[in-house]
């Protein structure tokens, strides 16, 4: 049948143009109550009383008093004395709280739970709980966190810290011809889903707890309410809703909303639904971690890559959440898609006051393949070669190491994706064009640039993650002969239900129509581990893959199916099977591909199982007169393995490059106090259709041997190329080198008319 | 309007997707909650809750308007269309059909409402420019795609 390749539409398209796809705000349960959270308004401090106020009586006399018996109320006095579990969102460190009890680490950090059937009353109510404190010294920046300026988590503010080292970078410095310094910093960024977090939740003694809700790993979610109940995992029952976008910020924060709803559902016995509004979800849940990386590299006079030393912080917030793996992340990556035989990267995952950063397209990529793709523009202009050839010099090929000492097993050539996005973006040509009219007698106040970067993202859970995870997938028939999809990766806009049914249709040679994708329930689904990481389609499609052909296998086992089959054959082979023995059901579990060995301690070894490759060329022009950066044209070009669904593919792409574009030039996180003080839309400003330049999407197809169909994995990719490509634009417009983004009009004016 | 009849409820007459309703409603809240929760038309969605993302879009006597912008009381008289009125019994609007083909949809969250956008913009303007579907939806944010897959979709459905 050969659907892969082919741009099938999405299998829920339909659902979603006319409406009647149900997100978590869409349901509604007889009895239901609404829930809100009341948080804490200093960044850190000493609890020493809660009171529960009525309004002042006003003359008009028209404002109502807020029947407190009426509502439920839940703090974190109550886990204890509901005999629940534990009081913290299980997930690596264990040490951020559902509810703060007695201490407060952040601003907006929940307090108070509280529920009531009239949500307007309760709005009302949130408004009149007075929360008294002993307020703490706070810091709000990772320099003051590294400079221990305030003890604020544990013995030193450290998360976590992480040291790669190939080779021996000091023994380089002393041969070098040119040594290279910088510095580079990355703001904190929004989700911005356009469906905030939200969840429904039914709990009580008999039943254990049902909780529905928008996320991306509906057993991260199961995994913290067991702790948090402290009961048994089969009393505990999460179904993911259709999700309005995720890209991260319903990775882990989905755990949090989910037992906020659930202790309120148990104290009250009723059902409770909480969804917060876009001002809530924006100043209280997790952002993009901030960062800050310092370089030195060594080169020879040929441009030869000798030594990068890097040096790679972040800034997690409060609590540990995901910080370890985003750094990680962003330290395996900070040395980019090169060969350099002496590296060291240190990194450096620290604690502020701010609400905990988190999971975010790209898990710290972005931050360090920005800092690494700027100043490697700086380097090539030290050594007096243009960005390309340097580049060109030292491009990582076939058999040569990465550096974790990964040795690349594939074919790569950033080469021919260099040359087909400069000539695609007609590179050359443009950027003789601008030199020639940004260096005229009378030049236009608007100045033209173009730039790239190259750079790669590895799919999949880094080096023995998709080993502990041990994902699941299930295929199961039904007596038509329709087939079921079992799996815990969910659906939130990529296209996994799509694509899924297309690996698995032609893995049987059958049609896409009769394969659907069953909703994420972990009572019904086994756990394919998180929808995160850019793993759904190389790791779980394959799983998919093999799922369906183990249905095939046992069919053709019990002789109730020949090898070559039609359609209807199949179907019926299905349904006799049922008669026959009962059900007909797959279950397919992880292995990792032969020779993929990781060193977790040295950090050292096969870091992921295949990388996508990439060169971004953005086209800018900045207004000397607002000092504003537009991008006006943007190619990019990558090898992804095979391409399972184009338009999905390519959707995927173009979105993550809007999404990074916003990042770098207009989504600022202004904070005061560690609060975000520009929590709504109106003010933290992405990206709209007028702002978007043409993005122009090419895929290089080079199959992955353990991929299903050959795909890998493509999903982040895109958020970290932009941002390097634009400010290297800018820099070639203005002549000014940007080392930081956001980079807003503001921050460009000071620097430019500094410079003049 | 004083401030006591703000929690007084009263009915407003209107027409939703051709039907005759009476709603009893208290007059400032807003149209969204009224259309989401009174008559349970969830396919109107609520992205920012201040006139920014256009997620609620709905059309008030041909016109496009944020429904967390409008209170009810507003409505009176007037004929209100959400996305649930946009299909036929048995066949989808040319834009939405062209959302389908073209992966104008992906998350979904922002779809009804820029499925509605570009009806209205369609409807005034039956072959838009690319800069003139740029502005047509800049009303209407979307995390998901980049807007490239959605401006094909608005050009696909005026070939349709």
């Amino acid at each position: 049948m050969n659907l892969v390749g082919k741009p099938i539409p999405r299998k829920e398209g339909r659902k979603k143009v006319t409406g009647q796809a149900l997100y978590v705000d869409d349901l509604s349960f007889p009895g239901m109550l609404h829930g809100v959270t009341v948080r804490s308004s200093v960044p850190r401090g000493r609890i020493k009383n809660i009171s529960f106020d009525q309004p002042p009586a006003t003359a008009g006399g028209s404002d109502r008093n807020i029947p407190w018996n009426e509502f439920t109320i839940v703090t974190a006095k109550d886990i204890r004395d509901l005999k629940l579990g534990e009081n913290y969102v299980a997930l690596i460190l264990n040490d951020q709280p559902y509810l703060a009890d007695e201490v407060v680490n952040h601003p907006e950090e929940a307090i108070v739970l509280l529920a009531h059937p009239d949500k307007y009353l309760l709005e009302e109510a949130r408004r009149h709980v007075s929360i008294e404190y002993e307020e703490l010294p706070a810091i709000f920046s990772l320099h003051d966190s590294l400079a221990q300026k305030e003890i604020i988590w544990g013995d030193d503010n450290v998360f976590k810290k992480f040291l790669v080292d190939k080779g021996n970078v000091d023994d380089v410095w002393a041969k070098a011809d040119f040594i290279v310094e910088g510095e580079y910093e990355t703001g904190a960024q929004e989700q911005l889903y356009i469906e905030n977090n939200g969840a429904i939740a039914l709990a009580n003694p008999n039943d254990g707890v049902t909780v529905w809700g928008s996320m991306q790993c509906p057993y991260y979610v199961h995994k913290a309410l067991i702790k948090l109940f402290g009961l048994p995992e089969e009393k505990i029952r999460v179904i993911q809703t259709e999700t309005g976008g995720g890209f991260g910020g319903k990775e882990e924060y989905p755990s949090m909303i989910a037992g906020h709803a659930a202790l309120l559902a148990w104290k009250s016995g009723l059902p409770v639904k909480m969804i917060y509004d876009r001002a809530e979800d924006m100043v209280a849940t997790t952002k993009r971690h901030p960062s800050r990386t310092l370089h030195k590299t060594a080169v020879n006079k040929d441009g030869k890559l000798l030594a990068m030393e890097i040096d790679f912080v972040i800034d997690g917030g409060a609590y540990c959440t995901l910080s370890p793996v985003v750094l990680s992340r962003g330290t395996i990556h900070a040395a980019g898609p090169y060969f350099c035989p002496d590296v060291r990267i240190k990194s450096t995952a620290v604690a502020t006051n701010l609400p905990p950063h988190g999971a975010f397209r790209g898990f710290g990529a972005p931050q360090s393949i920005f800092a690494l793709e700027r100043h490697l523009d700086k380097v090539a202009k030290t050594v007096g070669l243009t960005p390309e050839e340097f580049r060109r010099r030292n491009f990582i090929h076939e058999g040569e190491t990465t550096a974790t000492n990964q040795t690349i097993r594939e074919k790569v050539d950033m080469d021919g994706l260099l040359n087909r996005a400069f000539e695609l973006s007609d590179y050359h040509a443009k950027r003789e064009r601008f030199a020639r009219e940004n260096g005229s007698d009378r030049p236009s106040r608007i100045r033209k640039g173009i730039g790239f970067a190259s750079f790669m993202h590895g799919a999949g859970f880094t080096g023995s993650g998709e080993v502990y995870l041990q994902s699941v997938v299930g295929a199961e028939a039904t007596p038509e002969g329709l087939i079921r999809i079992l799996a815990a990766s969910t659906e939130i806009g990529q296209g996994t239900n799509t694509i899924f049914a297309q690996i698995a249709a032609d893995a049987l040679g059958l049609g896409y129509d009769l394969f659907e994708v069953a909703q994420p329930d972990t009572a019904q689904v086994p756990n394919s581990g998180p929808t995160v990481a850019s793993r759904t389609c190389m790791i779980v499609g394959k799983l998919v893959e093999s799922a369906v052909v183990g249905l095939k296998q046992t069919l053709l086992g019990s002789g109730l199916l020949k090898d070559q089959y039609t359609q209807a054959e199949f179907q019926r082979a299905c349904g006799d099977y049922i008669e026959k023995f009962g059900r007909l059901q797959s279950f397919s579990k992880y292995q990792p591909p032969p020779n993929i060995l990781w060193d977790d301690e040295k950090y050292q070894g096969d870091a992921y199982g295949a990388f996508a490759w990439a060169v971004y060329v953005a086209e800018v022009s900045v207004d000397l007169l607002t000092y504003e950066a537009h991008v006006d044209d943007f190619v990019a070009v990558q090898e992804v393995g095979r391409v399972i669904n184009p338009v999905l593919a390519a959707g995927q792409i173009e979105g993550g490059i809007a999404q990074a574009i916003g990042m770098t030039l207009y989504e600022n996180v202004v904070w005061e106090n560690g609060r975000m003080k520009n929590g709504q839309m109106t003010n933290y400003i992405m990206p709209t259709a007028a702002d978007i330049p043409p993005i122009r999407v090419y895929f290089e197809e080079n199959p992955y041997a353990y991929g299903p169909d050959g795909a890998k994995g493509i999903g982040e990719l895109p958020m970290d190329g932009p941002a390097p490509a634009i400010l290297n634009a800018i820099e070639n417009a203005t002549g000014e080198s940007f080392n930081q983004i956001p980079l807003m009009p503001e921050k460009m004016m000071e620097d430019l008319v500094g410079q003049g | 309007m004083d401030t006591q009849d703000i929690y007084t409820k009263s009915t407003v007459r209107c027409t939703v997707n051709g039907e005759s309703k009476a709603l009893h409603v208290y007059p400032m809240e807003r149209l969204l909650d009224v259309l989401r929760e009174q008559l349970r038309l969830t396919g109107t969605k609520e992205g920012c809750g201040e006139g920014e993302c256009g997620a609620c879009s709905v059309m008030i006597d041909g016109q496009i308007v944020n429904s967390c912008l409008v209170p009810v009381a507003q409505v009176e008289g007037a004929s209100i269309q959400t996305i649930e009125g946009i299909a036929t019994e048995d066949q989808l609007h040319a834009v939405q059909q062209a959302f389908i083909e073209c992966g104008g949809a992906q998350c979904g969250i922002c779809t009804p409402g820029m499925v509605l956008a570009a009806v209205d913009l369609l409807a005034k303007n039956s072959h838009p420019s690319e800069s003139e579907i740029r502005n047509g939806l800049a009303g209407n944010l979307c995390r998901c795609t980049g807007y490239m897959k959605i401006f094909e979709s608005v050009v696909r459905a005026c070939e349709k």
